[in-house]
């Protein structure tokens, strides 16, 4: 393993300042793409996913609907843009398919696909640029985005990532950390239900320091999912101005 | 390319499923075992005289061959002193009546890069050690091959790839007019930790009963599954495959994962 550029963690304070248990800076919009029934914009600091929501609508083809519930589809994928280094192909990736099927099987516990018979719900989120933790973000985003098309479901799915770093179980990873630390461990959790929907995990990592990280992800989930709320409720207090005035 | 609830593919009666269920919750199972009992595992090394390395593995009815031939190549830019490991994984069509002619789907590309990352984030290949002169270094090819498809593809697919490394050896790097070449009528045992080799175990969920190895129809039948990948008392890998997990659950989960360790290393220690 290569050393990294600058130290990761000194005297209890990260690369970028952030203390280790501290989100980096987080802006969320809902409702930002006006034709998709439901859209979002999430960033953890410099990682930027934006998520639009088609449906539920006919599926097509139609030999794959079900007869009792409805079919989600997920895309998830990285703009050749979106990399520091080299251009990224926009041809999807091995890594981006395992990443559409964790995303689909971390939001359909929250979605009431039973809802929605011979239906399909699609989801596509874009990465816009990346620096560490785009899976999670995507997470928000997407489920922001399902909750903003009024789609039916249990909990929202908020992601955090956290990691390992100088032995240092910390919070948010950026993209430094992800490459140099010696663990990656992303989250999806319904903060109402208390249930994790997305578990990852690489590195080498004690049951101890695992168990320690589940619960500063869930302090980051919580942290994110205020924030979720106040986009989620702007969004709709904006529409009941301009349908009822001030 | 995006991800579809493959549910539509396969699928079971509902009759068979509530069968499954209620069986589960009186901790018992369609084939007699208990909730924390892997079914008979078997392992073969060396079954492919072509491959640098191959095994294969049973467990239960679960058939997955793997080989592994050895390159010569350039190391990633990251790490320029450390060999390459390629895992790939084939569904075959032989191996359920659900799986169609084609590229790897997603299933089969979780599947090797859950493996992949079991033996890449444990130390049971010293790849500093597959550098070789000239700025070039081994590569792993390893590829999986699903013969028959009885459920728990991935505790079965990791078994069969660890055991194929291990049986590998190196041809060795000989001098040619444009640089270096493998000889592979000479050979070099390739430097494995076996203390060290990654273990995956899976952990199904139906209801809120816990239990390991789910065979096919169980499978189908699962609310929940997560995958924990062990290297001495470390985990190196997690997957969640499907469903939603308490913390409460997890630590089950932890905890029977062990003991699922420990049979497939009482299988393992036959070979080994």
């Amino acid at each position: 393993m290569k050393k990294p550029p600058v130290p990761l963690l000194q005297n209890g304070v990260r690369a970028d300042g952030r203390s280790p248990d501290q989100m980096r800076e987080i802006e969320i919009s809902v409702g930002v793409v006006t034709n998709a029934d439901g859209s979002a914009v999430v960033s953890y600091g410099n990682t930027t996913a934006v998520a639009a929501v088609y449906g539920p609508r006919e599926m097509h083809p139609r030999h794959l609907s079900l007869p009792d519930r409805g079919v989600m589809r997920v895309r998830y994928h990285m703009a050749p843009f979106s990399t520091k280094d080299e251009r990224k192909s926009p041809t999807p990736s091995r890594r981006e398919i395992e990443i559409s099927k964790v995303l689909r099987e971390a939001l359909e516990p929250a979605v009431m696909l039973e809802q929605y018979p011979r239906s399909r719900i699609d989801v596509f989120v874009e990465i816009l640029q990346a620096d560490g933790s785009t899976r999670v973000a995507s997470l928000t985003a997407a489920s922001l985005a399902l909750a903003d098309a009024g789609v039916y479901m249990r909990d929202v799915v908020i992601g955090v990532s956290v990691g390992i770093v100088n032995g240092t179980v910390v919070l948010d990873l950026t993209g430094l950390e992800d490459q140099y630390g010696e663990g990656d461990l992303p989250v999806g959790y319904m903060p109402n239900l208390q249930k994790f929907t997305l578990l990852q995990l690489d590195g080498a990592w004690s049951r101890e320091k695992f168990l320690e990280a589940l619960s500063l992800a869930v302090n980051g989930v919580n942290y994110v999912y205020q924030k979720a709320r106040d986009a989620l409720r702007n969004r709709y207090m904006s529409i009941a101005e301009e349908i009822y005035g001030r | 390319m995006a991800s579809i609830s493959p549910y539509g593919k396969r699928f079971i009666s509902y009759l068979r499923r509530e069968q499954i269920k209620r069986l589960i919750t009186a901790d018992a199972r369609l084939d007699g075992r208990s909730l924390d009992q892997l079914r008979t595992c078997e392992v073969r090394l060396g079954v492919v005289k072509t491959a640098d390395g191959s095994s294969e593995v049973r467990l239960g009815k679960t058939q997955v061959v793997a080989g592994v031939k050895v390159g010569l190549g350039q190391p990633f830019p990251d790490a320029p002193d450390e060999g390459v490991l390629v895992v790939n994984a084939e569904v075959l069509p032989h191996a359920s009546p659900y799986t169609e002619v084609g590229p790897p789907d997603e299933f089969a590309i979780e599947l090797a890069r859950v493996v992949d990352r079991g033996v890449r984030h444990s130390s049971y290949v010293d790849f500093k050690k597959l550098a070789v002169e000239g700025g070039k270094v081994y590569l792993l090819w390893v590829d999986l091959y699903v013969i028959n498809d009885d459920g728990n593809l991935i505790d079965a697919a990791n078994l069969a790839a660890v055991t194929a490394l291990k049986n590998t050896t190196l041809p060795t790097v000989v001098k040619s007019e444009n640089g270096v070449k493998l000889d592979r009528e000479n050979r070099v045992p390739m430097a494995i930790d076996v203390e060290s080799v990654p273990i995956a175990v899976s952990v199904g969920k139906i209801g809120n009963v816990l239990f390991l190895d789910p065979q096919f129809e169980e499978e189908l039948s699962l609310d929940g599954r997560i995958v924990l990948t062990y290297s001495r008392d470390q985990i190196v890998a997690v997957q969640k495959t499907l469903g939603a997990f308490s913390r409460t659950e997890l630590e089950a989960a932890l905890e029977l994962s062990k003991r699922g360790r420990e049979q497939i290393l009482h299988c393992l220690s036959k070979v080994f």
